[in-house]
């Protein structure tokens, strides 16, 4: 039988264990909140580049942009992989790599097909021990990310297609579906062909603008920014799933802990109790046998 | 007097959301004011400041890029960054400036850091312009 002692200390530092996780769910959910504030705030920036670009490339057919069409051979794909810096967030990140890692191995014979754009330190740990070619990395980004912060790295993601090192480009993040459940999507980012039919589809009536100086000056000047934006949502979007399996995580360690504390506190009963029933035993047997 | 719509928008968020009674930016072509009942337009923006007069006050907002679409009520500013006078951190924008000045001695004038140092010295002496008034 464990001794009593033991048990008390075990039941002391699950005790503490508990408060750890509990605290730290109530801060991924303090940052959730901001994170999805942030989302929120960056929306109309987006809607309102999509709007105009998309009503460029919806008015006007004769007007067209490498961005925008496919290359006819893709010699090298470009991956865009958001993860987190830190742990302690469930599988947030290795549910993301591992089918990354997946789809690489399936669509890629060598390693001079694809190349990989990584935030986040757990990603770059992953792909650099397994030898994958990193083109670009940035860890250590904030938990609220400001647009600065990333705009170098998009910027270059998005010079290197116009540069054809890449020849298309997809993201692969953990989309926010709920504080419960991130979804691992990938999304092509370049080219933006997916942009016109969208416009097509939507029909949104807007009036006929003078471009100023001309549409594809416009054009050649917005699509970067465009796709530059659609990466810091893909950001912003994968900070909140990363907050979210956070939160959930730490609160799956407080069950699991407070569960833990009700067994010990059961079997530290038992063995008091079993403590006492033979003190008794022992007391009334000496009694018995002075008799 | 008549007045327009005009929106400041950013990826990090709105700062700017106000009746007024004109706007004038640099486009990259040149400097450029907008009455209301602007014909539709959209034209990208340069490193420089925009001016919105609201009753005869004049509001600056330092702007990096972007662009600006007009409508008939309504001016949407797109840019990459937006800041008020007092939103400026003006030891930050001189520290930049220095660093500008330094990496553009240093490196080559068709070089690519070159043109990156000369875009953050634009930006950093536009911030300074900015807040100066």
């Amino acid at each position: 039988m464990a001794n009593l002692k033991e048990i008390k200390t075990r039941i002391g530092s699950t005790k503490k264990t508990k408060q750890i996780t509990k605290a730290m769910e109530m801060v991924s959910a303090a940052k959730l909140n901001r994170a999805q504030d942030k989302t929120e705030a960056f929306q109309p920036y987006k809607d309102k580049i999509r709007e105009v670009v998309g009503s460029i490339a919806q008015g006007s057919e004769e007007v067209s942009h490498p961005m925008l069409q496919d290359r006819k051979e893709i010699r090298r794909t470009g991956y865009l992989v958001i993860t987190s810096d830190r742990g302690l967030c469930g599988a947030y990140n290795s549910g993301l790599l591992r089918e990354t890692y997946n789809l690489i191995q399936e669509r890629h014979q060598s390693s001079d097909e694809y190349g990989i754009v990584i935030l986040g330190k757990v990603g770059r740990d992953f792909f650099q021990k397994r030898g994958m070619p990193i083109m670009q990395e940035i860890t250590g980004l904030a938990d609220q990310p400001e647009y600065s912060e990333i705009k170098n790295i998009a910027e270059t993601t998005v010079q290197m297609f116009t540069d054809e090192v890449f020849d298309e480009v997809y993201i692969h993040h953990n989309h926010f579906v709920s504080a419960m459940t991130q979804r691992v999507t990938e999304t092509k980012l370049l080219p933006l062909t997916a942009l016109a039919a969208e416009a097509e589809a939507e029909a949104v009536s807007t009036p006929d603008y003078i471009y100023e100086p001309d549409a594809e000056t416009i054009l050649e000047r917005l699509l970067p920014h465009y796709a530059e934006s659609l990466i810091f949502g893909s950001l912003l979007d994968a900070k909140a799933s990363e907050f979210g399996a956070r939160m959930s995580a730490m609160r799956s360690a407080t069950d699991n802990a407070d569960s833990r504390i009700d067994d010990l506190t059961l079997s530290y009963n038992r063995a008091r109790q079993a403590a006492i029933t033979q003190e008794i035993n022992e007391i009334v047997g000496g009694a018995a046998a002075q008799g | 007097m008549s007045t327009l719509q005009a929106n400041v928008v950013t990826p990090d968020g709105q700062v700017f959301d106000a009746q007024v009674n004109m706007v004038s930016v640099r486009t990259i072509d040149g400097e450029l004011g907008i009455l209301p009942n602007h014909i539709p337009l959209v034209t990208p923006l340069a490193i420089g400041a925009a001016r919105l007069k609201q009753d005869g006050e004049v509001k600056m907002i330092a702007l990096s890029g972007g662009f600006m679409e007009v409508r008939s009520d309504e001016v949407n500013i797109l840019a990459e960054s937006a800041e008020l006078p007092t939103d400026i951190d003006i030891t930050r924008a001189r520290a930049a400036k220095e660093r500008a000045e330094r990496r553009m001695q240093e490196a080559k004038q068709e070089n690519v850091d070159f043109r990156r140092a000369e875009l953050a010295l634009k930006r950093a002496l536009n911030r300074l312009e900015v807040a100066k008034r």
